[in-house]
């Protein structure tokens, strides 16, 4: 059984249709990517994983159990936890209590702010200053903390690199693997396709709210992922 | 394709040309009430009058200039002091003090937009009351005003109306109709207006319109500036009426807690609302009457719920399912499709 | 001189009751960008049910909590969830008219059941008690109790907003209520307790009202107003804040009643415009902007 099986998911924001009939299946301790250009529906499949998209009946299982309908504040406590597009850290919470809020749900497990003031330092040094006033990369440390903290057994990162500049990427990316290492399952959105190459073990590209290529990276040719993302006329 | 020449901006409905005629119909009618009406029924229909008019004023702020105001007693009890300043210290006319007060209601609303504009959305409306407060403690404290316990419109004004008791009933109910429709008019034509549309544009999104370059400021100071002018103007016309004034009563907060009630339970933010709002308000008032704030709780929590689960109003509801629009102040995009 | 020392003093300790009214309002504004127009008839209600708990029960007025506080806070949160969470989002109409109709509701029904009259909560000698200073000066003990309670509130509710796990809650759900569900955080269930927690305060509030002054059915709404003036003048969002609020606003009144009896409400009000001219933010506004 998949940890994460998702079968034929459609999503809407009112009248207009997001994803089509999306299929996808993450395996326990496995990274997966998706891939795909501006506006292919990748957020929005991990808003609907997440539980802040409203989804049809049945499409998104997580370990042999219907999720589609659970509210988002239920998820977390299921092992679902997300790292948001642009951060999102809560501007009147310390870098501290912003990693300690993240463990809300309480559920059980390794992390703690000890383990990730051990992966990210400099978080450690600056625990009592508000989170907006951390730098673009200290802030992405504190939002992967945070999501850390939720004990998760899938992680979702919705565009990791965004906004931020190379040398820092390469920082944050660094602790992908560690947080693997750890049996945490990842699942990345990712415009940065060489980002996404790097750490997965599956890639999805989506393209117009459909998965237009799935594959392992060392298999993919650039012609074929041109393909699956920008679409092809002929 | 769709041809453009094939577009046009549609205001009038088949509806709204029958609406005119029969609102024309109508109105005669009204006009010749005085003359085989009873007193009761006129006395009935000018607080029908003053009552509608007061709804749309509010609703223009609200439901159009996002201004959640529930100090609009503020202008009511000035304006209906202001007859009694006029008419007995100055002697000016009592019907001429309506449009006075009107005017030094809009005059006195500039300091007061001064200090509640500085209010943000919902403490907005709390400042609008406490500067109610502020007036009726102020006149309270006026004592050539009668001080707290307020006064008496004397005979001398009151006869200088009209010496015949029929001809004066007459010409109050001529007056609060005149109001009324004015009231009315010229709330539809500013919709229909430039103005209209920033402001439509304002209560849609107080954010889009800015970016389009709406001046929220401006338009929203017109609006708080022009039901200040109706509501002081109103409220000379209920004072003459009553022919007895106190800060109690001309600052009471149920004033305005009636027209909110009328206008939510009618249909905000549009014209045709407030007037099924107020019909709705008298026809239940009359056997309610005798239960008195049992008739209260049913408005109270009938507005609640309307809020909750149909904001848009009683007539909301209806013109969505029979599309029907007496004032259409809204433009339409119509246009016809060819088939090639 | 000492008359106008006295004036302030008890000026000073009026605020105390005023912050108890006005921090129920701060917090619920805080938490979720609301503003109950129902918080006066609600001091009110209060102090209607411990009228209840203490005639009826035969509770003394103090104990009288453990029953009010409880139906309060259940009040609260049920209000909440049934009602008022269904008006939160960007357009500011529902919560207003609808906090402003269920005013009119509650007004009218506790006018139904207890009628027009005035009443006041007994409590014995506590309300005659004083304390000498000075010659000629002396504090009530009663005013000075409300004080000392609104204080230690005010320093709990500081404690609970910034050292727990709920206070970060309801903090991290002000900030963003949708980033806050994905940390397991149900906002629906947090604006209720916040609810629930302001209804708390104002049921200490409601005794504290019941027994320093008469109150009848109609007696919310200057609650609300005065609530309101102490949050503005005190800056939206500051706990103590409201505290400064409310002691500027029962110095006013103090002051305004010394010099005409007529003048003290609108004396208080004056302040609050003035203040509101001069400082429209308050005198200590919260940082971050809204």
């Amino acid at each position: 059984m998949s940890l994460l099986e998702v079968n034929n998911l459609d999503a809407f924001y009112g009248d207009f249709q997001a994803l089509f009939g999306i299929n996808l299946a993450i395996e326990e301790g496995e990274a997966v990517a998706i891939i795909g250009a501006n506006g292919a529906g990748k957020s929005t499949f991990l808003r609907s994983v997440s539980g802040l998209v409203t989804n049809t009946a049945d499409a998104i299982n997580y370990r042999g159990m219907d999720i589609s309908h659970r509210a988002a504040s239920d998820i977390v406590g299921q092992g679902i936890a997300m790292v948001p597009e642009g951060r999102k850290l809560f501007p009147s919470l310390s870098v501290e209590e912003n990693l300690l809020i993240g463990g809300y749900s309480q559920r059980a497990g390794a992390w703690n702010l000890e383990r990730i003031y051990g992966m990210f330092p400099i978080l450690k040094e600056r625990r009592d200053v508000a989170g907006t006033a951390l730098s673009g990369g200290e802030q992405q440390m504190t939002a992967i903390g945070r999501a850390l903290m939720a004990n998760p057994e899938l992680i979702l990162f919705d565009e990791l690199s965004l906004g931020l500049a190379p040398i820092v990427i390469n920082d944050i990316y660094e602790s992908l693997p560690t947080i693997k290492q750890e049996g945490v399952t990842l699942l990345l959105v990712e415009q940065d396709i060489n980002k996404a190459l790097e750490v997965a073990d599956r890639v999805y590209c989506f393209q117009e709210g459909r998965v237009s290529l799935t594959g392992v990276p060392r298999n993919l040719t650039k012609d074929s992922i041109a393909a699956a993302y920008f679409g092809s006329d002929k | 394709m769709i041809n453009s020449s094939r577009y046009w901006v549609q205001r009038s409905t088949a509806t709204s040309r029958l609406g005119a005629v029969l609102g024309i119909m109508l109105l005669a009618v009204l006009i010749s009430v005085p003359y085989w009406g009873g007193r009761a029924e006129m006395r009935l229909l000018v607080e029908v009058f003053y009552i509608l008019a007061l709804a749309q004023l509010w609703n223009l702020l609200a439901g159009y200039g996002g201004l959640v105001s529930v100090g609009q007693q503020a202008f009511l009890g000035f304006g209906g002091y202001m007859l009694f300043v006029f008419s007995i210290h100055v002697g000016v006319g009592a019907v001429w003090t309506i449009p006075l007060a009107g005017i030094l209601g809009a005059l006195i609303s500039l300091p007061v937009a001064f200090l509640v504009f500085r209010l943000r959305g919902h403490y907005f409306a709390i400042g609008t009351w406490v500067v109610a407060e502020v007036f009726m403690l102020i006149f309270a404290q006026i004592i050539a005003l009668g001080g707290g316990s307020g006064a008496s419109l004397p005979v001398s004004v009151v006869r200088s109306i009209a010496s015949s008791r029929s001809v004066r009933e007459a010409t109050i109910y001529w007056v609060a109709l005149a109001v009324v429709v004015a009231v009315i008019v010229v709330i539809y034509l500013l919709l229909r207006s430039r103005h209209g549309l920033a402001l439509t544009a304002i209560r849609d999104s107080e954010e889009a319109s800015r970016s389009l370059g709406v001046d929220n400021f401006r338009a929203k100071l017109m609006v708080y500036i022009f039901a200040a002018f109706g509501t002081a103007a109103i409220g000379a016309l209920i004072f003459l009426t009553k022919l007895r004034i106190s800060p109690a009563a001309a600052f009471d907060i149920n004033w305005t807690t009636t027209v909110i009630f009328i206008v939510v339970i009618g249909g905000i933010g549009t014209i045709e609302g407030p007037i099924i709002g107020t019909i709705i308000y008298f026809l239940l008032r009359e056997p309610l009457a005798d239960y008195g704030s049992w008739y209260l709780i049913l408005l109270g929590s009938t507005a609640v719920l309307i809020m909750l689960k149909a904001p848009q109003g009683i007539w909301g509801l209806i013109s969505e399912r029979f599309e029907l629009r007496f004032f259409p102040v809204q433009r339409q995009l119509r246009w016809t499709v060819n088939d090639d | 001189m000492i008359e106008w020392v006295n004036t302030v003093l008890q000026g000073i300790l009026t605020g105390g009751l005023y912050a108890l009214f006005a921090a129920g309002l701060a917090i619920i504004f805080g938490v979720m960008r609301l503003v109950n127009i129902t918080h006066g008839d609600l001091i009110v209600l209060s102090a209607f049910v411990a009228m209840v708990a203490i005639d009826v029960m035969g509770f003394n007025p103090f104990i009288s909590l453990v029953a009010v506080l409880p139906i309060m806070f259940v009040f609260g949160y049920i209000l909440q969830r049934s009602i008022l969470n269904f008006t939160l989002g960007d357009d500011l109409l529902p919560p207003l008219l609808v906090t402003f109709g269920l005013s009119i509701v509650i007004q009218n029904l506790l006018l139904q059941i207890f009628s027009a009259d005035s009443q006041r909560i007994k409590a014995g000698s506590l309300e005659i008690l004083s304390i000498q200073l000075y010659e000629n000066l002396s504090v009530g003990v009663f005013p000075l109790i409300v004080f000392i309670v609104a204080v230690f509130i005010i320093i709990g509710l500081q404690y609970l907003f910034s050292n727990t796990r709920i206070g970060r809650a309801f903090r991290a759900t002000s900030d963003d209520a949708v980033t806050a569900q994905l940390m397991g955080i149900n906002d629906r269930h947090i604006f209720s307790l916040s609810m629930a927690l302001a209804l708390l305060i104002v049921g200490i509030a409601g005794l504290f009202v019941g027994i320093s002054t008469n109150f009848d059915p109609s007696a919310g709404p200057s609650r609300l107003l005065f609530a309101f003036e102490a949050v503005i003048m005190g800056g939206l969002g500051s706990l103590w804040g409201t505290l400064a609020g409310g002691i500027i606003l029962g110095v006013s009144q103090n002051i305004g009643a010394k010099l005409d009896p007529g003048w003290q409400i609108l004396a208080g009000h004056i302040a609050f415009l003035v203040i509101l001219v001069f400082r429209p933010n308050g005198l200590f506004p919260r940082m971050r902007d809204d």
